[in-house]
């Protein structure tokens, strides 16, 4: 689980960068945001490549027990993942290899991966469906009213959480203040 | 390579508070070079000046004061800019500066911000003509009736004056942003270099340049890798060779084709897929390339490594030289504080049997080549009284057996870093930009290459 814990605060601190080099001076950075856009595929592979030796194992007893409480973790993550980066548009040809990028490789993964005995592992875009007795982050529960800015905001919390274990997670914030932010 | 060098540090004037270490941004120097003679030495900084420093001539008298060097000339060379378009700020910051090989009295040098490249003309004044009919000594028109008789103007000695002039401005060329400029032996035409694409120009014409490199994908969706330098060959004005961000080397020959994106060799060496992490890729991204004087070999630096490359062997590279090794189990911290992405630059000695590079906390590395000796120098204010001989330096890992005047990796500061190197074309003299600082040592005892 340690791969894939740093394999997540990787992809989030990534995110936080491709954000905050918005507003620098000279603009974006091509050679910068293409070496961030790896390393969040690089590790986005390796984290789900830990998730799927982890359910290997899970399937193993998976017969016994509940199927949807296992996949809550991974499942969410995932979801939490892909959104921010669909939330990334930029109008600038720059930026623009981060989003469809993933995107585009999030969906070749759907086709290649074989589905599992789990369907819900499967991306459905911003619009996921989730059962509503799934234990999750606050941020999902809201996701029905306004899904962009709590997207950004649950992406942001990661990474303020990761970066400060000790400091107590914000409220989410409107998408135009957290860019700004930034 | 001699260990014993004569430290003679020459301090950047501007905007150092020593109380509270302050560094004012734009004086944060951002390039050097020396010109081809050795004889001028140029630094760009953040702010878009450009300060020119001389070697004074040796003196016989006092063999020691011999071969300092002080300041010359100081222009601002670059302006910030706004793109209104894209709605973007250019940048001042200098890039990259090169000398052109001097050909008259004058020097030329060329300077480059992200999308601006300039010709600058540096020029001695140190004569004017006095004894004018018309003008009086400060300018003024005479008074025609106290004009009585007609004169020649002579030329009077005068102090020293030294002019630079924008000559040439080759702009709207680069969508991208420049990261390296380089004269072609031919020193009719250079290229310059941004992420995508490279281009050629005559050092006469600026509103049109060549495009000779292009590796935008149609799709920037499918964007694997950037140019991140690019050098002509020394001697063959047909060949030159770019850098990428995948740890590749491309030499391509202008003769082929009009469009070089096809390369004559590539360089690069197979990945160890035991070495594999994270951030492969950020590390493995070449950040400066250097031709050889002899033009046999190329010179690379990745984050953690300096490579020794064979023009003939595309393999693998000659020589891997390991800068801080021990960086690379702190990648991860080094990723988070975006130290993972500095970019380091390497250079060659005149005779090509050392080359150098930079790294954190002021410290500077020496690779000889021949005797597979390294040396590990530091470039700071304590550390460098005139005349003190620099003291080898050595980091140990984090608790492990330590020597007196070691330090440990954990104690390193990761602000102070050595991106910026020059050596002089023939002798052993080295230029060191430490952020806002320039240090000068010589190496007194062994003073010719070998």
């Amino acid at each position: 689980m340690e791969v894939s814990a740093e394999a997540k605060r990787i992809m989030v601190v990534a995110l936080g960068k491709l954000y905050s080099s918005r507003t620098q001076r000279g603009g974006l950075r091509l050679h910068r945001s293409l070496l961030l856009t790896m390393v969040m595929k690089s590790a986005r592979d390796m984290y789900h490549a830990a998730q799927e030796t982890a359910e290997c194992v899970a399937a193993d007893w998976e017969q016994q027990q509940s199927t949807t409480e296992v996949t809550t973790e991974p499942t969410g993550a995932q979801t939490e993942l892909q959104s921010p980066a669909l939330s990334l548009t930029s109008p600038r040809e720059e930026v623009e290899t981060s989003p469809t990028e993933l995107r585009r490789d999030a969906e070749n993964k759907e086709n290649v991966c074989p589905p599992g005995p789990h369907h819900s592992r499967k991306r459905r875009g911003k619009a996921a469906v989730e059962p509503d007795f799934l234990p999750c982050k606050k941020a999902r529960l809201e996701q029905q009213n306004c899904p962009q800015q709590l997207i950004l905001s649950s992406v942001l919390l990661d990474y303020v959480n990761c970066s400060n274990e000790l400091g107590a997670p914000p409220a989410a914030m409107p998408l135009q203040r957290a860019i700004a932010a930034c | 390579m001699g260990e014993d060098t004569d430290a003679t540090p020459t301090l950047n004037h501007r905007g150092f508070l020593p109380d509270h270490n302050y560094v004012t941004e734009a004086d944060i120097i951002s390039t050097v070079e020396f010109n081809h003679t050795g004889e001028l030495l140029a630094t760009g900084d953040k702010g878009g000046r450009v300060v020119i420093f001389q070697r004074e001539p040796e003196c016989k008298i006092e063999p020691f004061s011999q071969g300092e060097y002080n300041v010359y000339s100081t222009f601002q060379s670059h302006e910030p800019e706004f793109d209104y378009l894209k709605s973007l700020e250019i940048e001042e910051k200098i890039n990259k500066i090169r000398w052109l090989p001097q050909q008259n009295a004058a020097h030329f040098l060329l300077s480059t911000n992200d999308k601006t490249i300039k010709l600058w003309k540096v020029s001695e004044r140190d004569k004017r003509p006095e004894g004018y009919n018309l003008k009086d000594e400060e300018g003024r028109i005479k008074d025609l009736s106290t004009v009585t008789s007609l004169q020649v103007p002579v030329l009077m000695p005068m102090d020293l004056m030294v002019e630079v002039s924008p000559r040439r401005v080759f702009a709207n060329a680069h969508t991208y942003h420049v990261n390296s400029i380089s004269v072609n032996s031919d020193y009719q035409t250079y290229m310059s270099a941004d992420d995508l694409r490279i281009n050629l120009w005559h050092l006469d014409i600026t509103d049109r340049s060549f495009n000779i490199v292009d590796i935008k994908p149609t799709n920037m969706e499918d964007l694997t890798e950037v140019i991140t330098a690019a050098e002509f060959h020394p001697h063959h004005c047909n060949l030159f060779v770019y850098s990428s961000s995948k740890g590749t080397l491309r030499l391509c020959d202008m003769r082929e084709a009009a469009l070089c994106d096809k390369h004559s060799k590539l360089f690069e060496e197979p990945e160890d897929p035991s070495a594999r992490s994270f951030f492969s890729e950020i590390v493995s991204s070449v950040s400066d390339v250097k031709f050889s004087h002899s033009g046999r070999y190329l010179l690379t630096r990745d984050y953690l490594t300096a490579k020794v490359w064979d023009l003939n062997m595309e393999s693998k590279p000659l020589e891997t030289y390991q800068v801080h090794d021990y960086l690379r189990s702190k990648l991860c911290s080094l990723y988070e504080n975006d130290c993972i992405f500095d970019k380091f630059e390497c250079a060659w000695n005149g005779s090509d049997s050392v080359i150098m590079t930079g790294a954190y906390n002021n410290f500077f590395r020496m690779f000889d080549r021949n005797t597979k000796r390294d040396v590990t120098l530091e470039a700071s204010r304590e550390s460098s009284k005139p005349r003190a001989v620099l003291k080898p330096r050595r980091v140990c890992a984090a608790g492990g057996k330590r020597r007196k005047d070691d330090i440990s990796v954990d104690s390193l500061d990761f602000t102070k870093k050595i991106l910026h190197t020059a050596w002089h074309p023939t002798e052993n003299i080295i230029a060191i930009a430490a952020t806002n600082n320039l240090y000068i040592f010589q190496d007194k005892l062994n003073s010719e290459m070998h």
